[in-house]
């Protein structure tokens, strides 16, 4: 186990959010398996029982499965709710990762995706008995348009990723409608890794393009890189440094000018809610992460929700079916759609992630500003109180996240992961490390509006303190984690020779 | 606002700390005229009982109270009420994806136990964690092939769920890829005479689903033997996992792509469900998606990471093996608990009591004057059925008494008018197949 917290390596009194607990041992559910134990057992069978061997033959058949877990209903709770307690959580605090809109994520929206008639409803079953399901779609779409600024809408991506991958072969689609789909889409040296990724499953190559000194586009240097071969841009804004791009209609107008189209990653959308639309400011085409800004639960990396939205000259594109609502007043799912991209998911979408994120929606209705100004309020908030501390290596106004990096504390030998594990000793999740790739060092903080002002102080004293750390006690900082079950863990040797299930022993 | 934390006197207090006097000078990059001035047209705000009474009413414009015999890649199994309780612990519910290790224990161990369990049930060596869903798991296994073989033609039966084909066909269609679609015998097997070698000499991947669209089992062994002699790979599709609680698993395939819904995950209009490639230990470095990979701490302590990043978009960006990032962790959560509480045993029994009621249902429909077997191959719990008339007619008149019927493969299948899939679960109480049976049967009894 863990040599003990000596007085050295606790964070500070008064600091820390903190204080060690006891932390149950506990092994893999294999580990406590024994035969002839069940967690769960079966009405008795009511019609006459097969033999599968005859049933099926022998070929087609197995025995049961060597080394499954045999354990009971009490050790499978005690169990998980053991490994439960080792994980962090945005329940338990501050957990502000960048770029990843780690906020409240409201348990009414769990209550009503259990509910009967909802959690119990079949995708092919007929739309006169699913009625209530194409509504919940249909008025999560309204929402969404009017929140964008966009005129139409799939739900259908199951995230971020996917959605970006649907909005670039609905340009693709497009722009080879008007005969020619070209070849390449701009990238600037700050995005997300999906957006490459994704360009290049939509058939496109990849032109990376630099931020200038202030970490935006430089509209001149894009000026020569959009040329006819260009089908689009894909820019998150605000920006991963958090800030706004000022000249974001002059890039449309560029892009626009050549024939090409403006994709916004809406990553950063908790920024924006309310305050500006995407759609008002030259956005052709965007996607959401309702996992992010619309609090569905990330579940450990999941599931999430990547609708698309796009303007006119895009619907025709849309991946099939869609949601439409008829003039009779019902709900149907179009799936004639000749120009469509075709599907990019089996059935209708991640329909309780969609519903999550309307109970969410309809929370807040108009007031959904208040959280973005909540939102942005606490960056700065942050950023104020941190600047003094830490270095900022963009000095623009900040909105929804500040990024600082760790070169004040590198000269000590102490680098962003260092703190970032550190903060974990205070009882913080750490910030989003060594991202964006413009930044060495990044410390990428994103506090969302779930932060009572209190938890900010907490958090800012954490940082404080680890500076002082830095500087007068390095080896400290270095070595952090000191109150985990685990410390750092060798995540070469996991890589080297990776062994990736339990096995049982020879 | 009940979700926000800040007093009007905290925020302004906050704003003064900033040095600024109004919350709208937070917002001045953003150019004046592009900053809204009205408020949004949403509806709401909401009371949290508002939004149940809103909920409540959608469900009652659903299916509440139906019986349903739909299966065709969503299946309705039993699921205990352990296991959607620990997936709504905060700390696993409203946690991010694991990359800070010694953080997130809990995530990574439960993630190497669901590897396991993948392993174990699809006879793979290695798993992930976790793709969308069955669909974009098979197209993500087609490239992976595809990679691995440096061959572009792939051969998908026709008997893989065509919503399958179709996310299949809309990724393939910018990446150079020749989709050509292989068709069924009178089994409802995959026609193995269409597989030339001369064909597969340059195929990339034999693309099939067991048990298929149709219900029927695929044999497995057989089609990756012809399919390796010509050095392409044999893809399998699983949409009904819980098969695997009896009928032999695709060990000889190079790569299951398996939809993980049966596993104790509700059917929710379709989705969120849980995607997972399986395969060899030797493609693991060509395989998408997250992987928890064991390892220790500077004390020995056993610990798991997120591991084999390299293959990930937020290091390689377009040289990644795929753009997925966000994946379905929180029901790969939700399978693992549930095949950790139905355990060896019950899997099996589960397995069995799917057979047996499906062939039940299966008897007592082919009582009925006009109905037949369409395919003598060799079924689960799903299987296919002739009608004496269309089946949106009769599905119509079911409807009335308060019975899904079956899919129709007409719409996917134009040779297949008259013919529909039927799906039985454990879920499925005796009385309710008769009920049905007699419904089908006094349907087909009035005059057209």
């Amino acid at each position: 186990m863990n040599p003990k917290l000596t007085d050295l390596e606790a964070p500070t009194k008064n600091v820390g959010k903190a204080r060690a607990h006891v932390s149950q041992n506990e092994g893999l559910i294999f580990e406590q398996s024994a035969p002839g134990k069940r967690g769960m057992e079966l009405p008795p069978l009511d019609v006459p029982a097969v033999d599968p061997a005859k049933a099926l033959g022998s070929e087609f058949t197995r025995a049961a499965i060597e080394g499954f877990p045999e354990v009971s209903e009490i050790e499978v709770i005690r169990h998980f709710t053991r490994l439960s307690t080792w994980n962090y959580a945005i329940d338990l605090g501050m957990y502000p990762l960048g770029s990843c809109t780690m906020k409240y994520n409201p348990r009414v929206n769990e209550f009503v995706a259990r509910l009967d008639g909802l959690a119990n409803e079949h995708p092919e079953q007929p739309a006169e008995v699913s009625q209530g399901c194409l509504r919940i779609l249909h008025d999560l779409q309204k929402c969404l348009l009017s929140i964008t600024g966009m005129d139409s809408a799939t739900l259908q991506p199951a995230a971020g990723a996917q959605g970006e991958l649907t909005g670039l072969l609905m340009i693709r689609a497009y722009l080879a409608s008007h005969g020619n789909p070209r070849h390449k889409v701009l990238i600037p040296d700050s995005a997300h890794g999906t957006n490459p990724a994704s360009v290049v499953i939509a058939g496109y190559e990849v032109q990376n393009i630099k931020s200038n000194s202030r970490g935006q586009i430089d509209t001149d240097h894009l000026r020569e890189f959009v040329t006819d071969d260009v089908a689009a841009l894909m820019l998150t804004n605000p920006s991963t440094l958090g800030v706004f791009e000022e000249r974001i209609a002059e890039i449309a107008a560029i892009l626009h000018e050549r024939g090409a189209l403006l994709y916004m990653d809406g990553a950063n959308m908790n920024a924006l809610a309310g305050i500006t639309r995407p759609g008002d400011f030259g956005v052709d085409v965007m996607h959401l992460n309702l996992h992010k800004t619309f609090s569905t639960p990330h579940g450990g990396g999941g599931p999430g929700a990547g609708p698309v939205l796009a303007k006119k000259v895009l619907e025709p594109f849309l991946p099939v079916p869609v949601v439409v609502q008829k003039p009779d007043g019902t709900y149907a799912l179009d799936h004639n759609r000749p120009k469509s991209v075709g599907r990019v998911r089996a059935f209708a979408g991640n329909f309780g992630v969609l519903l999550r994120a309307l109970a969410y929606t309809l929370a807040y209705g108009p007031g959904i500003r208040q959280a973005t100004e909540d939102a942005v309020l606490n960056a700065n908030y942050i950023r104020k109180n941190l600047e003094p501390y830490f270095d900022l290596p963009y000095n623009l106004p900040s909105m929804h996240e500040v990024v600082f990096s760790d070169a004040r504390q590198k000269v000590k030998g102490v680098n962003t992961m260092d703190i970032a594990k550190r903060l974990i000793d205070y009882g913080f999740h750490p910030y989003t490390t060594a991202f964006p790739l413009i930044v060495p060092g990044a410390m990428m903080i994103e506090p969302t509006e779930s932060e009572s002002k209190q938890e900010c102080d907490l958090f800012i004293d954490a940082m404080r303190s680890i500076a002082a750390e830095a500087d007068a006690t390095p080896d400290l900082v270095k070595t952090a984690p000191h109150s985990t079950r685990v410390g750092r863990l060798d995540e070469v040797a996991a890589a080297r020779k990776p062994v990736l299930r339990w096995k049982p022993a020879e | 606002m009940r979700y926000l934390p800040k007093s009007p006197s905290e925020r302004q207090e906050m704003l003064s700390a900033i040095g600024t006097r109004s919350v709208e000078e937070l917002f001045t990059s953003i150019p004046e005229k592009f900053r809204l001035r009205a408020p949004l047209d949403l509806p709401g705000p909401l009371s949290e009982s508002e939004i149940i009474q809103y909920f409540q009413a959608r469900a009652a414009e659903n299916a509440r109270g139906y019986v349903s015999f739909l299966g065709a890649g969503v299946y309705q199994h039993l699921r205990s009420v352990a296991a959607d309780a620990l997936i709504q612990r905060g700390e696993f519910l409203t946690s991010y994806t694991p990359y800070q290790a010694e953080f997130a224990q809990g995530t990574l161990t439960a993630i190497f136990e669901f590897q396991t369990l993948m392993c174990q049930i699809t006879g793979q060596e290695v798993a992930n964690a976790s793709m969308y869903d069955g669909s974009t798991a098979l197209t993500e296994a087609v490239l992976m092939a595809e990679r691995l073989t440096s061959r572009r033609h792939i051969l998908v039966a026709r008997s893989v769920h065509p919503e399958y084909r179709q996310v299949l066909n809309t990724y393939a269609k910018n990446l150079g890829l020749e989709i050509e679609e292989i068709g069924y015998t009178s089994s409802g097997q995959l026609d193995r005479a269409a597989l030339k070698p001369e064909t597969l000499a340059r195929t990339a991947a034999v693309v099939v689903q067991s048990p298929n669209f149709f219900g029927v089992l695929e044999e497995i062994p057989a089609l990756a033997e012809v399919a390796h002699a010509s050095g392409a790979l044999l893809v399998t599709a699983i949409t009904e996992a819980v098969s695997l609680g009896i009928v032999r698993p695709p060990a000889e395939a190079d790569i299951v792509a398996m939809e993980g819904q049966a596993f104790g995950i509700p059917p929710s209009y379709g989705g969120p469900y849980v995607g997972v490639i399986a395969t060899r230990q030797k493609f693991v470095r060509q395989m998408p998606g997250r992987l928890a990979g064991q390892t220790t701490d500077a004390s020995g302590n056993r610990g798991f990471v997120l591991t084999l990043a390299t293959r990930e978009q937020h290091i390689r960006r377009e040289k990644a093996t795929s753009n997925i990032c966000t994946n379905e962790a929180l029901y790969a959560l939700a399978a693992t608990i549930h095949l950790c509480l139905i355990g060896k045993e019950g899997l099996r029994e589960q397995a069995l009591q799917n057979l047996a009621k499906a062939r039940f249902a299966q008897a007592e429909l082919e009582k009925i004057p006009g109905l037949r077997r369409v395919f003598n191959g060799p079924t689960f719990n799903e299987f296919s059925l002739e009608f004496p008339r269309s089946v949106k007619m009769i599905n119509a008149e079911l409807l009335r008494e308060k019975i899904i019927g079956p899919f129709a493969l007409g719409t996917q299948y134009p040779e297949l008018t008259k013919r529909a899939v039927i799906c039985v679960t454990e879920t499925t109480p005796r009385a309710e197949i008769e009920r049905f049976a007699a419904a089908v049967r006094r349907i087909l009894e009035r005059p057209v």
